[in-house]
C-alpha cells in the first residue's frame, strides 16, 4: 500500500512539473490565459510536496524492510543497523534518483513561494526551465527505474548494501552533493529564465546567488567528506585520486566557484551578463556530465557500483536536451545581450575575471583529463590520466590564481592603483619568498609542495587582510565568508603540500610483540584478535604507537568480513595530533606468522579537510548574510510602500 | 551573431557524440596483455604438488611450443575449462601450469576432483609470475612457441569452440 501511493505521488508529481512546464512557456509567449499562468506557482509548490511524500514512502518502505519491494529487497537486509537501512533508501540508483527530484521539486516550490524580486515574466520562464527539467528525471524514474516495484513473490531475505557504504560518512556524502547538483539546477534555471526574456539584470544575480552559494556550500562539503571518507576507509592512505567520480564532483564545484564569483559583479556592478549565464549554463552541465559518468559506467572507476549502461543512455538524452538546448539559445540569444559595465583592469572586477578564467581553464584541464581516456579508447588505444598530468597542468594555472587571490580582495571595485595596496602585496610576497627560502633550505622537497606550501602560508596571512582598519564587528557577514573561505583555501592549501612533502611509509611484516618505526613513531603490534561487529567479523590488531618516546596511543586497524553481501574491506585506524595523524592499516598474515602493517606519518594532512571545512564555513556565512540582507530590504521596501499607501491616503 | 557564442555548443556537441559511440560500442572488460610477441622474462618457481616439476623458464626453450595455463584451486571458471583443457592433452599438446595464490593440498584436491592435464605446476604464490608475462586473471592461457617467446594470449575459460583454435595456434608456432 504505502508502495503504491509513494508510486501515486510521483506520477502526480510528474503530472504537475509538466503543467508547470507547459504553462510558463505559454505565458512567456504571451499566449497563456492569465489564469494558466495563475497556477504555475502553485504546481511548483504541490508539486515539491508530493514528491517529498513518495520520498517519504519509500524511506519508510526501508525502514520496516519491506521485502515485497524489488529495490528494498535487493539493496536492504533485515539485519542491517537502522541507520544504514535510512540511507540505503539512497544508496541505490532509484532511490537516488528519487532523491535527486525531490530535492529539484523542492527547490522549485521555494523559489515559487518566496521569490518576487524578478518580473513575473522572467520567474515564469524560471519555473517553465525547472519544470522542463524536473519532468526528464520523472520521465527517467518512471519509464525506466521505478523504485516502488514490487516482486511477484516477497523475498525471504535481502541482498545488503555495498559494505564499502555501510559507513555513517557515507551515508551523506551523496546526499549532500546531490544537494549542490540540484541548487545549480537552479541556477541554469534562473539562467535560461534571463535568456528567454533578456532580463540578465543584478536583480537576477542576486536571485540566483543564494541558489548557488548553497550548492556550492553543499558541494564543498561533499567533496570534502568524500576525500576524507576515501582515505579513511579504501586504506591506501591518499586522499584524491584523480579519479573520474572524482572529477565529476569537482567540475561543478569549479564551475559553481567561478559562477558564485561572476555573479557578485554582476549583482554589484552589473558587468559579466553573458558570462554569468553561460557558467549557470556550464555548472549544470558539469553536474549533469558528472552524473551520466558515474551513471553509465563509460569511465572505469572505483565507483563501479553505481553503473549501468542503458541509464547511461538516458541520462545523456536528458543531458542533451537540456543542455543542448540551452548552449542553443545561449549562441541565438546572448548576442541581444550587452555586455554591460566596463571596468579597469586593476579593479576588484579585474580581478575576479582573472580568476574566473583560471578557474575555468582548470576546469577545461580536469574536464580533457577525464574525457580523454574515452577519446582514446574509440581509436582503441587505452591509457589512464593521472597525477601527473593533472598536478602539474592544474598547478600552471592555480598558482596565478593563488596570486590574484591574494590580493585581489583588497582591490576596490570599477578602478584602483595598484600603488595604493603596495604595503599588503608587499607583505604577501615577503612571506612566500620567505617560506620558499626557508622550506627550500629546510628540507629536500619537490618544486610543487613547496610552492604549495610557501604560497599558502603567504595567503592564509593575505586572506585576511581585508578585515584590516574595519570594525569587525560591524563588518558584513558576507565579507566574513569570503575571509573565512580565502582563509580555508590557504589552510587545505598547506595541508596538502605538507602531505605531499613530508609523509613517510614503511610496509613491514611484524610478529605479535614486535615493534617497528614510521616517521617519528615507535610502534609495537601488540596482539591480532578476532572481533564481531553487526553484521561483520574481523580480525583486529591492537597497535601501541608512541610519538617521540611519549604516551602511547592505541589503534586498532581492522580486516573485516561482512557476510551480507560477502565481501571484505580494511578498516583503517588513525591517531591524530596537532601536527599531522598516523595511519595504520592490517593485511594478510604471511606463511611464517607474521602480520603485515601498512603504516603512513602524515603531517599536517587535517588541514586538506579543515580547509575544506573552512571553505563551506565562509560559503555559510556568505549564504546568511545575503540572505539576511534581502529579507531586510524586503522588510524595507514593504514599510516603504506601507506608508506611501498611509501618506496617499491621508493626501 | 557572433560565431565564438556558438564554440559551447560545439564542443558539447562533439562530447555527446563521443559519449553517445562510445555507450554503444561494447566494452572490453579485458587487458590484453602488452607480453604477446616478447619473450618469457626469467623465473623459476618450484613445485605446487609435490611429485610434480615446477616450473622455469628455461622449461620453455627445448623447441617445442606449449600452452601455459595459469589457473587456482580457488578459481571457478578454472573448473568449467578444466575437461577442455583434458581434451588438448589427449591431443598431445603439453600443458605447463601455474597455480596462483594456492596451497598444495588445495591443489592436489582440485586435481583429484577435476582431472590433471598438466605436465608442471609451479607454485606462484604472490602473482609475481602472472604479473610479468602480462595476466590480470585467472584463468588465462598462453601459447609459448618452442623458443620461449610468447605467441598468444587467451583469457578466461577455454571453450569447446576454442579447442581447435589453440590448436592451431600451437601449430602456427611451430
Amino acid at each position: 500500500m504505502i508502495a503504491e501511493l509513494g508510486l501515486a505521488a510521483l506520477w502526480l508529481a510528474a503530472a504537475l512539473a509538466a503543467l508547470q512546464m507547459l504553462a510558463g512557456f505559454l505565458a512567456v509567449r504571451g499566449t497563456g490565459s492569465s489564469e494558466l499562468a495563475g497556477l504555475i506557482r502553485p504546481a511548483a509548490i504541490v508539486q515539491g510536496l508530493l514528491v517529498t511524500l513518495s520520498f517519504v514512502a519509500l524511506v519508510w518502505l526501508f525502514a520496516i524492510t519491506d521485502l515485497s519491494v524489488k529495490l528494498v529487497a535487493a539493496n536492504s537486509h533485515s539485519m542491517k543497523p537502522l541507520i544504514f537501512k535510512l540511507s540505503g533508501t539512497w544508496g541505490n540508483h532509484e532511490g537516488s534518483m528519487l532523491l535527486w527530484v525531490m530535492v529539484m521539486g523542492l527547490a522549485g516550490g521555494l523559489i515559487a513561494l518566496v521569490e518576487r524580486r524578478l518580473p513575473e515574466r522572467t520567474m515564469q520562464a524560471t519555473l517553465a526551465a525547472q519544470g522542463l527539467v524536473s519532468l526528464g528525471f520523472y520521465a527517467f524514474l518512471l519509464f525506466s527505474s521505478n523504485p516502488f516495484e514490487r516482486l511477484p513473490i516477497p523475498a525471504a531475505q535481502g541482498m545488503g548494501l555495498n559494505p564499502l557504504l555501510q559507513d555513517i560518512g557515507l551515508a551523506f556524502h551523496p546526499p549532500t552533493l546531490y544537494l549542490g547538483y540540484v541548487g545549480l539546477s537552479v541556477a541554469f534555471s534562473f539562467a535560461v529564465g534571463a535568456l528567454l526574456t533578456r532580463q540578465v539584470t543584478p536583480d537576477f544575480a542576486r536571485a540566483m546567488r543564494p541558489w548557488v552559494l548553497g550548492a556550492w556550500v553543499m558541494l564543498t562539503i561533499g567533496i570534502t567528506a568524500g576525500s576524507y571518507w576515501a582515505y579513511y576507509e579504501l586504506g591506501w592512505g591518499g586522499w584524491w585520486f584523480w579519479d573520474p567520480v572524482e572529477n565529476a564532483s569537482l567540475m561543478p564545484w569549479l564551475a559553481a566557484t567561478a559562477l558564485l564569483h561572476s555573479a557578485s559583479v554582476l549583482a554589484s556592478r552589473d558587468a559579466l551578463r553573458t558570462w554569468t549565464i553561460m557558467l549557470g549554463v556550464v555548472a549544470f552541465s558539469m553536474s549533469m556530465v558528472g552524473t551520466f559518468l558515474v551513471r553509465s559506467g563509460i569511465l572505469t572507476s572505483v565507483h563501479a557500483f553505481a553503473v549501468d549502461p542503458e541509464r547511461g543512455t538516458f541520462i545523456l538524452v536528458l543531458l542533451s536536451l537540456f543542455i543542448g538546448g540551452a548552449l542553443l539559445l545561449f549562441a541565438l540569444r546572448a548576442s541581444t545581450i550587452s555586455e554591460g559595465e566596463r571596468f579597469a583592469l586593476a579593479s576588484r572586477e579585474g580581478a575576479l575575471v582573472f580568476n574566473n578564467v583560471m578557474l575555468s581553464a582548470i576546469l577545461a584541464i580536469v574536464l580533457l583529463g577525464t574525457l580523454y581516456p574515452l577519446l582514446t579508447e574509440a581509436f582503441d588505444v587505452r591509457v589512464s590520466v593521472g597525477p601527473p598530468y593533472f598536478n602539474p597542468v592544474g598547478a600552471i594555472f592555480a598558482i596565478p590564481m593563488l596570486l590574484v587571490m591574494a590580493v585581489g580582495p583588497l582591490l576596490r571595485w570599477r578602478q584602483d592603483r595598484l600603488e595604493r595596496i603596495r604595503k599588503e602585496t608587499a607583505l604577501f610576497g615577503a612571506l612566500t619568498l620567505a617560506g620558499l627560502v626557508l622550506f627550500g633550505l629546510l628540507a629536500d622537497i619537490a618544486i610543487l609542495p613547496l610552492l604549495g606550501l610557501a604560497l599558502g602560508l603567504g595567503l592564509a596571512v593575505a586572506s585576511l587582510m581585508p578585515l584590516r582598519r574595519r570594525r569587525l564587528a560591524r563588518t558584513p557577514l558576507a565579507t566574513w565568508g569570503m575571509v573565512v573561505a580565502h582563509f580555508g583555501i590557504a589552510v587545505a592549501l598547506i595541508g596538502m603540500a605538507s602531505e605531499s612533502a613530508f609523509t613517510s611509509e614503511r610496509l613491514a611484516a611484524v610478529d605479535e610483540g614486535g615493534s617497528t618505526t614510521v616517521g617519528p613513531w615507535t610502534i609495537v603490534l601488540e596482539n591480532v584478535e578476532p572481533v564481531a561487529g553487526p553484521n561483520w567479523t574481523a580480525l583486529q590488531a591492537r597497535i601501541a604507537a608512541s610519538y617521540d618516546g611519549g604516551t602511547a596511543y592505541t589503534l586498532t586497524p581492522q580486516a573485516r568480513n561482512f557476510w551480507a553481501p560477502a565481501q571484505q574491506t580494511t578498516e583503517s585506524a588513525l591517531a591524530t595530533r596537532w601536527n599531522g595523524q598516523l595511519y595504520a592499516v592490517v593485511g594478510d598474515r604471511a606463511p611464517d606468522g607474521r602480520w603485515q602493517l601498512r603504516l603512513w606519518w602524515k603531517p599536517f594532512v587535517p588541514l586538506i579537510w579543515i580547509g575544506g571545512m573552512l571553505v563551506a564555513l565562509g560559503g555559510v556565512l556568505a549564504l546568511i548574510g545575503r540572505v539576511l540582507t534581502d529579507v531586510r530590504h524586503r522588510r524595507l521596501a514593504t514599510r516603504i510602500s506601507e506608508r506611501r499607501a498611509d501618506r496617499d491616503a491621508l493626501a | 551573431m557572433s560565431w565564438r557564442l556558438w564554440v559551447p555548443l560545439f564542443a558539447f556537441a562533439l562530447f555527446i557524440g563521443l559519449a553517445g559511440y562510445q555507450l554503444t560500442q561494447p566494452k572490453d572488460e579485458f587487458v590484453q596483455s602488452g607480453m604477446v610477441g616478447e619473450k618469457l622474462p626469467y623465473f623459476d618457481l618450484p613445485p605446487a604438488l609435490e611429485g610434480k616439476p615446477g616450473v622455469a623458464s628455461a622449461t620453455f626453450e627445448d623447441g617445442k611450443p606449449r600452452l601455459l595455463n595459469i589457473w587456482a584451486s580457488w578459481c571457478l571458471p578454472c573448473i568449467a575449462e578444466a575437461p577442455y583443457l583434458e581434451e588438448l592433452r589427449r591431443e598431445g599438446v603439453d600443458i605447463v601450469g601455474v597455480a596462483i595464490r594456492d596451497r598444495p593440498e588445495d591443489v592436489a584436491r582440485f586435481l583429484a576432483q577435476h582431472g590433471d592435464p598438466y605436465s608442471r605446476i609451479g607454485r606462484d604464490d604472490l602473482s609475481e609470475v602472472q604479473l610479468a608475462i602480462g595476466s590480470s586473471g585467472v584463468p588465462e592461457t598462453f601459447v609459448i612457441d618452442g623458443k620461449g617467446v610468447i605467441r598468444y594470449q587467451h583469457i578466461g575459460d577455454i571453450r569447446a569452440d576454442d579447442v581447435p583454435m589453440l590448436l592451431q595456434k600451437l601449430e602456427d608456432a611451430r
